[in-house]
């Protein structure tokens, strides 16, 4: 339900960057989103075409790449793979200690601009 | 033409939070963000907060609901200072909206804030408030379950309070499957089944808090 406050802060970094840019207009803009983020795609999607409507980001594309989550063992240097509930213990070594290296970014990669 | 930018999207309120706690450590002042269902026990829980640390500590409560002031009415007549924030809508609090509530009270005479986040499982779990400890409460009614629909809030929580676990017979909760859940999903976070408004189990939550609200008056990061 917070994609509205994701979308505006999307907006504003994409609109400083493309009005520093000199662009007429913005065709794409890339973001990344951890799985272990509460954002929804779709409904990310739906939240961009509401907030740049009468922007210089008007009808353009978002390009949402979403990043697994990643974790590293504290005991044995293991790194692994995982979903919301699996990536509090080490598969290799049943570690309890790990830090979570990837999964809740939430980032503006770049734009594409005319 | 394409522009790298690399920036994240929060930036805007990860820095007014980074803001918010270089304040916080600048005056010694712990600050928890509270967060729950509508309806879980936010504002009992507090109150039974405030009646376990009142004689150890100079505490204030920054109330967020969408609308309406009862519950920094009732706070305030428990005789502790209260700062509303109604969102207007919004379901979470942001970082600004802080800030502007924590401009208004007197943080060299206070040791503790609670923050009581707007009732909602899912948004206040990604924004950051400048906070020193998010804390959840789940309480017995709303069922041993919700971790598997919102894993989010409970990983993103330094501890989990069990509220109305005076009901815990009554709601066929089966709180060996709850713990094992939430245990996967963060295995640091300590659980505390608390009854807020019979006082049962609030000293050993109290006691963790106050742990952390005495490390930070030392000028310790908690």
């Amino acid at each position: 339900m917070h994609e509205a406050g994701i979308a505006a802060g999307i907006l504003k970094t994409v609109i400083d960057a493309a009005e520093g840019a000199g662009a007429s207009r913005v065709n794409t803009v890339d973001v990344t989103v951890g799985e272990l983020t509460e954002v929804v795609e779709d409904a990310l999607h739906f939240a961009w075409g509401a907030a740049t409507d009468g922007t210089i980001a008007q009808g353009s594309k978002l390009e949402i790449t979403m990043l697994p989550a990643r974790s590293r063992c504290a005991d044995c240097a293991e790194v692994f793979g995982h979903g919301r509930y699996d990536g509090g213990r080490c598969p290799a070594c049943g570690g309890y200690v790990v830090d979570l290296l990837a999964g809740r970014e939430l980032r503006v990669d770049g734009i594409d601009i005319d | 033409m394409k522009i790298d930018i690399g920036e994240r999207i929060l930036a805007a309120n990860d820095d007014l939070a980074a803001g918010n706690r270089e304040l916080f450590a600048e005056h010694g002042v712990y600050v928890l963000d509270l967060m729950a269902s509508p309806g879980a026990g936010k504002t009992s829980t507090i109150l039974a907060t405030i009646d376990a640390l009142r004689d150890r500590y100079s505490i204030a409560v920054i109330e967020g609901d969408i609308a309406s002031k009862v519950d920094a009415e009732k706070v305030r007549a428990h005789g502790i200072p209260a700062v509303q924030i109604n969102t207007g809508g919004a379901c979470h609090l942001e970082s600004a909206m802080i800030r502007r509530a924590v401009d208004t009270l007197d943080l060299d005479a206070l040791d503790l804030i609670i923050i009581e986040n707007v009732g909602n499982l899912v948004c206040p779990s990604d924004f950051d408030l400048g906070e020193h400890a998010k804390v959840m409460i789940l309480s017995v009614p709303e069922g041993h379950d919700k971790p598997y629909k919102y894993p989010n809030i409970f990983q993103v929580s330094r501890a989990v309070i069990l509220n109305k676990y005076d009901t815990v017979g009554v709601f066929d909760f089966d709180e060996a499957e709850f713990r094992e859940v939430v245990g996967s999903l963060n295995p640091h976070a300590p659980i505390f089944p608390v009854s807020a408004t019979k006082g049962d189990g609030v000293d050993a939550w109290a006691e963790w808090l106050a742990e952390r609200i005495e490390a930070v008056k030392e000028g310790g990061s908690a």
